[in-house]
């Protein structure tokens, strides 16, 4: 790609003018700063030109917008850490902008430290001055060793608290919602065992009442992150880990998975939906329904083509797909993504990933391996264009 | 080891002659050792900027398709790994086997064939990491290799290549450790005390002793781990009783001190250029070594900082909070005593000093970033975000190579004997700073506002577009800073200002030599009354405590000594690495690859036989 910039350039009529009104201005130099102005403006041109190829060049390496993010909130910055909208997060921020402006103090006075030393003591006119050879003083160290102490142990004492608090499972009182997690390569799980609604990659939570997850992993360690309403936690195999979620006020907030997980670490997303009590309850008796299997038409060509290809993998509840590799489909069509929430979910993209998943997402399904218990990812499966239509027709109806 | 050779002329006499492959190949000075050392870092620096610009063109605009999700996941990995292990540790490698002994007066290092064995078993080590791109693709899994990702997977090489390779240029950093820190104790010149040794030689001391005591850790988890590979051993499988979190333990309790490890050589360069163009000693110098010795022992105690989010427990992570942030407390000593040395001074604002002041204006604000970590909760949200990558750049980019540099425009007139151009140099340092900051402060930001680390491609509407497109450009900047340093090194290496002994006028006794030093590096060696030796042979001090030039300036000229003990040439220290990287390369590839390792045994026993009956006596000198 670079070479592709220089052929670029070597092309830019500026280019090869500018260094022949160099060499110009070399050979005529009596001729006085006109050459050299015009020799500065043209290369100021040049290098505007140069990052606009630059712009170009990188500009064509983007690949399209799958995901629509702008279409689903109004933030600029809807995975922002410092743009707390739960009482976990908003703890950490009043934390964090408390040692930010400590150590901005410190970075101002020691930055304007160097610099003074540096200006006040320069050498001028080229010549050493006598300099009075001073090896130091304890004095000076004591004061130096005990402030940063001492501001040290400020920062520890909000430190040590906020950490215990925010550790602290929530309290039998405040009627937390529990909610099991697992993280898969590339995809979460979400279960609220007390519907038993099975869900993933979208975690629905009621708002203003804390939510207990508890965590593990079924393969790698992953860590579960919501910027705005709390740090990260990591899923360890063989571990459970806990994290509490806690949102103010209904709204939409965005994650992803934070520990590197191989290949497509980058997409495996998460969004949080938080709904008022009301909706939440509406939401979650909704999905703890079976699916309906439609009767004819498209769809229901759809579904025996999903007994065929995608029934090991995948479980629709209340049908004979019970595979538990990847997301439960009982309610896809109410997600608002999938393939880790890294794609909207619409026909488009849903047609694009059924005829081929790893031209959409990087996934190894070559080493999966289900007696192992090993999944890297769908595989490939080979549809036509007619199960394709089919599939995404009884898709449609998994509300 | 150390022969008797004839009269110093004939070693002088001698030299010219000695500069074919076979010299390098078979050489114990230590100085051609450390320049092997350094060409080395150069090269493997080179590699490891071109794949942090790819790195920077895939994630220059939202859903890059530069790279594909694999060839990135190998290019972060090669990065980190190629820049801690093959750029910064070489790097300061080498400045430690070039001037080490120079500054402490001697004329080698303790075992001057381990010296070379350790050098080749490093280049082994670098090449075969670097092969693996050409052999089915590089380790992809994380320069930190967290398990089970890590030693799942068992088709694919690559993070074999990883733990393989780990292992052996740590097994190089172990033996040169053991020869410094036994240099340090045996062989320095009469009247250098411990506490009169240059406050580089010190700090190559902490970091020496770092390293004997923490990759013996790395070392254990890296054969668990390709036994967990390749044997199916279960260390890190958590579904038959293995951990995971061990592994982390493992990693951090090396990877933390590691962090010192790069940057400590840093410090103890700064610690000698600041004095040299104040013209004061260094301030505090006492205070300077022991906060040295305090970060040593202190970084071995704060390692599960880097795990604040592996769920350890709130009582783990509220003592490593603790100790983090207290760690800043002789971190903070070291950069007021900078200060000082620099106050009341007489200031030569030359390349050198240029980048020791950037060195500390960098170093600053990753510290202050690095106590942000430290607390936990915080750090619940900057961990594994780019956050995290602007602090530690701060602090190995902003501290340890800005430090390095400064050590390679304040040596090199000693090494080549010429001055590198400043203008150059200036150029250079305004750019590479610029080029930085460009970089790397926006990435604090990207972090704060939500992007995590190691992901190949982010969507577009998360708000990361613009800090990412300025990160890339700042990139470039530092790419073309460094075409500004390599143009300066090749200009001047042959048509440069001739630096003559003591270019700077400086204060320690590798000035008192010429420039390059003799193979024997002193004609006699010196007796030591001072700390700063050197500067009180040329100046007295006044009844005001101001230095006054000698008049008229002592003849440095000495006596040579009649007979100079020099190590003798081995070929053994190269034979002994070789076969080491046949047995590696036969490793990765078991079990046809055992017929490898076999032979590659045969080649190591070979050598290392050879080694041991070498007569001690150079008969053909």
């Amino acid at each position: 790609m670079i070479s592709v910039v220089w052929l670029a350039l070597g092309r830019l009529p500026a280019f090869g003018g500018d260094r022949r009104s160099i060499r110009a201005g070399q050979s005529r130099r009596h001729r006085g700063s006109r050459v050299i102005e015009r020799t500065l403006r043209r290369k100021r041109t040049f290098l505007v030109l140069l990052a606009l190829a630059a712009m170009f060049v990188l500009a064509a390496c983007a690949g399209p917008d799958r995901l629509g993010i702008d279409s689903v909130v109004d933030s600029d910055l809807p995975q922002n850490a410092l743009d707390p909208a739960g009482p976990a997060a908003r703890s950490i921020d009043n934390l964090w902008w408390l040692v930010f402006w400590i150590a901005t103090v410190i970075f101002v006075v020691v930055e304007a430290a160097l610099i003074f030393v540096v200006f006040r003591f320069r050498r001028r006119g080229g010549t050493d001055e006598p300099v009075k050879q001073v090896h130091g003083s304890t004095r000076l160290e004591i004061v130096w060793t005990i402030i940063p102490a001492v501001i040290l142990a400020a920062i520890a004492v909000p430190t040590i608290a906020t950490l215990f608090d925010l550790r602290a499972e929530p309290a039998p009182s405040e009627n937390a919602l529990q909610v099991e997690v697992t993280g898969h390569q590339w995809w979460w799980e979400f279960y609220y065992p007390e519907y038993d609604v099975t869900t993933a990659n979208e975690l629905h939570i009621p708002a203003g009442r804390p939510v207990y997850l508890t965590m593990t992993s079924a393969d790698v360690i992953h860590s579960f992150w919501v910027p705005q309403l709390n740090g990260k936690r990591d899923l360890v195999p063989g571990r459970t880990t806990n994290l509490t979620l806690e949102a103010d006020e209904p709204g939409v907030f965005f994650g992803q998975c934070a520990e590197f997980c191989g290949l497509a670490h980058a997409d495996m997303r998460h969004r949080v939906f938080a709904e008022t009590e009301a909706d939440f309850e509406a939401w979650a008796s909704a999905q703890a329904e079976p699916a309906t299997l439609p009767a004819e038409g498209p769809a229901a060509a759809g579904w025996e083509t999903f007994q065929i290809s995608c029934a090991s993998c995948h479980t629709v509840d209340g049908t004979s797909a019970e595979g538990d590799f990847a997301p439960n489909l009982t309610h896809f069509a109410s997600r608002t993504t999938f393939g880790g929430a890294t794609f909207a979910n619409t026909e488009a993209h849903l047609r694009e990933w059924l005829r081929d998943p790893i031209d959409l997402k990087p996934m190894r399904p070559d080493y999966n391996d289900l007696e192992a218990g090993r999944v890297l990812g769908m595989p490939n499966l080979g549809l036509t264009e007619v199960e394709i239509d089919g599939l995404i027709a009884f898709l449609d109806t998994l509300e | 080891m150390a022969t008797v050779n004839p009269p110093m002329e004939a070693a002088q006499s001698d030299a010219p002659s000695r500069t074919g492959v076979w010299t390098w190949l078979t050489t114990t000075d230590h100085k051609k050792i450390g320049l092997l050392y350094g060409g080395s870092a150069i090269v493997f620096f080179v590699v490891g900027g071109i794949e942090a610009l790819l790195i920077r063109v895939q994630l220059a605009t939202p859903n890059g398709e530069f790279l594909s999700a694999d060839a990135y996941n190998q290019m972060f990995t090669m990065h980190a790994t190629t820049m801690v292990f093959l750029v910064v540790m070489p790097a300061a490698a080498a400045f430690t086997n070039y001037f080490l002994p120079l500054l402490i007066g001697a004329r080698d290092v303790a075992f001057p064939r381990l010296n070379a064995f350790s050098y080749w078993v490093f280049l082994f080590g670098g090449l075969f990491l670097t092969s693996s791109f050409f052999l089915g693709g590089a380790p992809d899994g994380g320069w930190f290799g967290y398990a089970p990702l890590s030693s799942q997977l068992n088709e694919v090489v690559r993070m074999d290549y990883w733990a393989l390779g780990l292992q052996i240029v740590g097994l190089a950093s172990l033996l040169a450790s053991v020869n410094f820190i036994t240099t340090m104790f045996t062989m320095r010149a009469p009247g250098m005390t411990l506490m009169r040794m240059p406050v580089f030689a010190w700090m190559a001391l902490v970091v020496n002793f770092l390293l004997l005591f923490s990759l013996p850790i790395i070392t254990v988890g890296l054969i668990q781990v390709f036994l967990d590979r390749n044997l199916g051993t279960l260390f890190f499988d958590a579904a038959n009783g293995g951990d995971p979190i061990l592994w982390q333990h493992l990693f951090w309790l090396f990877g933390h001190p590691e962090v010192y490890i790069l940057i400590l050589p840093a410090m103890g360069i700064v610690s000698e250029v600041l004095p040299t163009f104040s013209r004061k000693p260094l301030f505090g110098r006492s205070f300077v070594i022991f906060s040295g010795i305090a970060i040593g022992f202190m970084g071995f105690g704060v390692w599960a900082h880097h795990m604040f989010t592996a769920g350890l427990g709130p009582v783990a992570e509220a003592a490593f909070a603790l100790t983090t942030m207290f760690i800043a407390v002789p971190t903070g000593v070291k950069i007021f005593n900078w200060l000082g040395t620099v106050w009341g001074g007489s200031v030569r604002l030359a390349t050198p000093m240029l980048f020791s002041l950037g060195f500390i204006a960098m170093f600053v604000i990753g510290g202050l970033s690095g106590v942000t970590h430290s607390v936990a909760p915080a750090d619940w949200q900057q961990h594994d975000t780019y956050y995290v990558v602007a602090h530690f750049h701060y602090v190995l980019f902003g501290g340890a190579v800005l430090g390095l540099m400064a050590g390679m425009y304040y040596w090199w007139p000693k090494i080549t004997g010429k001055l590198l151009d400043e203008r150059l140099g200036k150029i250079h340092f305004w750019l590479i700073l610029a080029g930085f900051n460009l970089t790397f402060a926006p990435m604090h930001i990207l972090g704060l506002n939500g992007m995590p680390r190691r992901t190949y491609r982010y969507p577009e509407g998360l708000g990361f577009e613009f800090w990412n497109f300025l990160a890339t450009l700042g990139s470039f900047l530092i790419a073309v800073s460094m075409l500004v340093l390599f143009w300066n090194m090749f200009r001047t290496w042959r048509r440069g200002e001739v630096a003559g002994p003591d270019p700077w006028d400086g204060r320690t006794l590798e000035w008192t030599i010429s420039s390059p030093p003799p193979e024997h590096n002193f004609d006699r060696i010196p007796v030591v009354e001072h700390e700063d030796d050197f500067w009180y042979r040329k100046y007295s001090t006044a009844d005001d405590g101001t230095s006054v030039a000698i008049d008229p300036p002592p003849d440095m000229e000495v006596e040579p000594e009649a007979n100079i003990h020099l190590p003798s040439p081995s070929f053994y220290p190269v034979l002994t690495g070789s076969g080491m990287f046949v047995t590696l390369m036969g490793l990765v590839y078991v079990p046809w690859g055992l017929v490898a390792v076999g032979v590659g045994a045969l080649i190591t026993m070979w050598g290392l036989f050879g080694w041991s009956m070498e007569p001690i006596t150079r008969e053909d000198h």
